[in-house]
């Protein structure tokens, strides 16, 4: 029983890291769309100009 | 189903099917060339893969005109693209890239967004495209030194999708966010709830078996109670807000009681927790929440899915007009229009503004403004009205009134009128919840008079689980599950529902009007009779491709009524007489299609006496046979009026059209009721005595002779291919143009009325039956807990039943219907 009390504050720490986690993926734009990402891996992908539709809105541009 | 398929669009490809593409080295048929063409574009870009994903067939496609060139080019214009488009990157001003939002229309399924995206991203100078499934909107980052925004819209026309710019405005920012907090409370309440969840299992058991150490017990409920505190304070946060303002306002709705348990309990339970006595609730506090956020978002998105939905039908290109500029006329949009400009009008386009006709003649279609189905002439000198459609030829107009003092314009101040007098629908959630509140709060204040004379020490935690058990979360649930289930149900059959109150109040309706022209009936010239003359030997087949080989060579509304016969025939040396009719040669015979006076002009004939379009086919010795050219009823809308009448309801035919026309109109439909030449004030005044007379009114219509009424009615609803205006002003809008899906609306408003009566009942019930048990104190938390959440679950899977109700059912007529639908889209 007395590990419960190292256990549940480490316990803690993960649910807030996971709630940040997940509050970053709201406004990375992840879940602007929840139904088209689940289709798109049934996809075979065409040979690409550039690879840039895995990430998002506001990435730092490759070509400077 | 035995008829040839298009491979592109499914819809029948007309026998002999003269269309073929090739698609991974099989000859695939295609119904019409729009369709070819966007196939062997997708195929010529190393796209087929769409065609083995797609899980729905794609829309059929128009070609693509000349006009929509022009259209797209306008796009160019900086002045326009301000709206949508911003620079890719503000921090650096010799950046070329620009992003631009769009509007995708026609997206059906993950193929096309696959399709979409692969296609656009193998074009020079496109960067980056996503597009979105669930909105259909995407995001284009180009070059805009290297392709104008005008090529990429005309590839997205290419594969047989449209592009709409979509402004992202403040309302469209504004969802954007409500969804993207919403999902974060609900990501805290459910983490949290399934915390404290865990922490709750551990303390019940320890209650139950009653050998917990003081100690841990204390631990685990500090630790809930730091995981339940930004549950309440964070995630609840929107109930508490819009409790506080409805008691500010003095009106009871659900968040009350909602707020008064989850703020009681948190309070009390920490309360318990510091003081080390009485139960703690966290664990029914964040479940509850997280319930409630569940609900709540689930109609979040319905809601935002319909907000864009009738974003999406106001969202249309700038209307464009050819304004004469030093000599030339130059495609302007036509917020660029001045008094005495001249503009010219090409064969199908719609006026831009009132105006004087400068030369020539034409004929004008009105039936948006009259309801007059039949294109009235114009000479030289007469006034052609704003929105009105151009029919025969192209004509210059000088423009006399823009904007706000055209006759549209007039319509349009009629329709704030009515909007203001519009009878109001109250809401059956909110009647249930001030009752409700009312009841509880009795009930406790009652139960804790009651203890405290018998054990004042238990007095407050009894009232407490009264509230606890009381908190009416299935009952706040109830409602707005079965109304989101059912409005996603309807928009799948092709309803789509703006306002609403339409669902809550469709069963109330005791009167339908419609108008007829665009929605009982087609709205479009069709062939509806044919009569040979009496020595005439060719059968009526013959005639009837003789006339169609003929009319094959016109770009004329009247000569597309004639393109769904096959064509056996070929007609050489075709010369079309603008306004007479159509000069050809079939099988070395001179032949000639138009009015009589020109078919045949030593003829003495009379023509027949039934109202419509007569065009009468002669060769060089005789006429051979009439044509009747008019507007035919849908061919659901005679079974629609049965099934209405079946109902009860009373169905009023009001129309702009002559008395005979609505007539014949009305009799063949078994309506008993109607008024001819009604303007729409006499529209208006004819449902607002109705309701005078306390009877609900639903409206459908098209036009925007329609939309004042459509205004006014208690629920209104717009065709599919109506006026904007007409379908912004509507409740609801039937986008599959299939009258049918009214009657089916009605249905399912009682079966959504049943589920939420059931709802309701269980609700109340479960509350019920509970209150004397938490009022003898016999409820301790776990029951509490577990009785909320099952009768929450039970209710949202009882509203669930809703979204897979029976089968619509079909006319035999529809897959006519669809094809028709297809061509007045082009």
């Amino acid at each position: 029983m007395e590990s419960l009390i190292i256990l549940i504050p480490i316990a803690l720490v993960l649910i807030a890291l996971a709630v940040k986690i997940f509050f970053w993926a709201v406004d990375d734009g992840q879940f602007d769309d929840l139904e088209g990402p689940a289709h798109s891996i049934l996809f075979d992908e065409p040979q690409r100009k550039s690879s840039s539709n895995s990430d998002t809105t506001n990435t730092s541009d490759n070509n400077q | 189903m035995s008829k040839t398929q298009c491979f592109h669009c499914s819809l029948p490809a007309p026998e002999p099917v003269v269309f073929f593409a090739e698609v991974e080295g099989k000859q695939q048929p295609m119904c019409c060339p729009g369709c070819k063409a966007v196939t062997e574009a997708i195929i010529a870009g190393g796209l087929e893969n769409y065609y083995q994903h797609r899980t729905e067939s794609a829309n059929p496609i128009a070609d693509l005109s000349q006009r929509i060139l022009e259209e797209l080019r306008i796009y160019d214009r900086p002045e326009i693209q301000k709206d949508f488009v911003q620079p890719a990157d503000n921090t650096k001003s010799d950046d070329s890239r620009l992003v631009a939002n769009l509007l995708i229309e026609g997206i059906t399924c993950a193929a096309c967004v696959w399709l979409l995206e692969n296609h656009l991203q193998s074009l020079d100078g496109v960067e980056r495209v996503i597009v979105n499934l669930s909105t259909h909107e995407a995001q284009v980052t180009w070059h805009s030194d290297q392709i104008p925004l005008s090529d990429i819209l005309l590839a997205i026309h290419r594969i047989g999708y449209k592009a709409y710019p979509w402004r992202a405005d403040h309302q469209e920012a504004m969802l954007k966010q409500e969804n993207r907090t919403f999902i974060r409370r609900l990501a805290v309440a459910g983490l949290g709830a399934m915390q404290v969840m865990m922490y709750a299992i551990a303390l019940y058991s320890g209650a139950i078996s009653n050998d917990m150490p003081e100690m841990y017990r204390n631990l685990l409920r500090v630790v809930s109670a730091m995981v339940a505190t930004p549950v309440v304070f964070y995630a609840a946060a929107p109930f508490f807000k819009t409790a506080w303002r409805n008691i500010k306002t003095r009106h009871l709705g659900m968040d009350v009681p909602v707020s008064i348990a989850i703020g009681g309990a948190y309070l009390a339970s920490l309360w318990a927790t510091f003081f080390a006595n009485g139960e703690v609730y966290y664990d029914s506090v964040s479940m509850f929440t997280f319930f409630l956020l569940t609900g709540r978002y689930l109609e979040l998105r319905a809601r935002h899915a319909t907000a864009r939905a009738a974003r999406a039908l106001t969202n249309l290109m700038p209307p464009s007009c050819l304004k004469e500029i030093d000599g030339e006329f130059v495609r302007v949009p036509v917020s660029e229009l001045q008094p005495n400009d001249k503009v010219r009008i090409l064969p199908g386009d719609a006026i831009p503004a009132d105006g004087i006709l400068l030369s020539g003649s034409t004929s004008v279609n009105e039936s948006m403004l009259t309801g007059e189905y039949l294109p009235i002439e114009k000479q030289t000198g007469d006034t052609l009205l704003c929105s009105s459609l151009n029919v025969d030829h192209p004509v210059e107009i000088q423009v006399t009134k823009i904007g706000d003092e055209t006759r549209v314009a007039s319509i349009i101040k009629l329709l704030q009128r009515a909007q203001q007098d519009k009878p109001a629908i109250a809401k059956l959630a909110d009647k249930v919840a001030g009752w409700f509140v009312a009841a509880v709060l009795l009930v406790a204040i009652c139960v804790y008079w009651g203890w405290s004379g018998v054990a004042p020490e238990d007095a407050f935690w009894i009232t407490l689980s009264v509230l606890v058990v009381t908190c009416p979360c299935a009952l706040s649930l109830a409602t707005p599950a079965a109304l989101t289930a059912a409005t996603g149900y309807l928009h799948k059959l092709g309803l789509l529902v703006t306002r609403g109150h339409v669902l809550e109040g469709l069963h109330t309706i005791d009167h339908v009007i419609f108008d007829k022209t665009g929605t009982l009936t087609k709205g479009e010239l069709s062939l509806t009779q044919v009569i040979p003359i009496e020595d005439c030997t060719q059968s009526l087949d013959q005639l009837t491709a003789m006339a169609a080989a003929l009319e094959a060579h016109s770009e004329h509304p009247i000569a597309r009524a004639f393109s769904i016969t096959s064509q056996t025939f070929t007609a050489s040396e075709v010369k079309n007489h603008l306004g007479m009719g159509i000069e050809g040669t079939i099988n070395q015979q001179q032949l000639r299609i138009g009015r009589p006076d020109f078919a045949f002009p030593q003829s003495t004939l009379k023509t027949p006496e039934s109202d419509g379009k007569w065009l009468l086919l002669a060769d060089d010795n005789k006429p051979l046979c009439w044509f009747r050219i008019t507007d035919s009823l849908r061919p659901e809308a005679a079974a629609t009026v049965k099934r209405l009448q079946k109902m009860g309801k009373t169905v009023i035919l009001l129309s702009g059209d002559t008395e005979s026309i609505v007539a014949n109109t009305a009799e063949s439909l078994g309506i008993n009721q109607w008024q001819a030449e009604s303007s729409p004030d006499d529209k208006l005044s004819y449902i607002q005595n109705l309701q005078s007379k306390s009877h609900k009114v639903l409206m459908v219509g098209d036009g925007i002779n329609d939309v004042p009424v459509l205004a006014g009615a208690d629920i209104s609803m717009a065709m599919g291919n109506s006026s904007d205006l007409a379908r912004t002003s509507a409740d609801a809008v039937l986008i599959s143009g299939n009258l049918e899906r009214l009657a089916d609306a009605f249905n399912l408003t009682t079966k959504t009325r049943r589920i939420i009566g059931q709802n309701l009942a269980w609700a109340l019930g479960y509350n019920l039956a509970a209150l004397p048990l938490a009022a003898a104190g016999m409820i301790a938390p776990w029951m509490a807990a577990t009785g909320m959440a099952l009768s929450s679950l039970i209710v949202v899977a009882n509203a669930l039943r809703l979204s897979r109700s029976a089968k619509p059912t079909h006319s035999s007529g529809n897959q006519h219907a669809d094809t028709f639908t297809k061509e007045a889209v082009v």
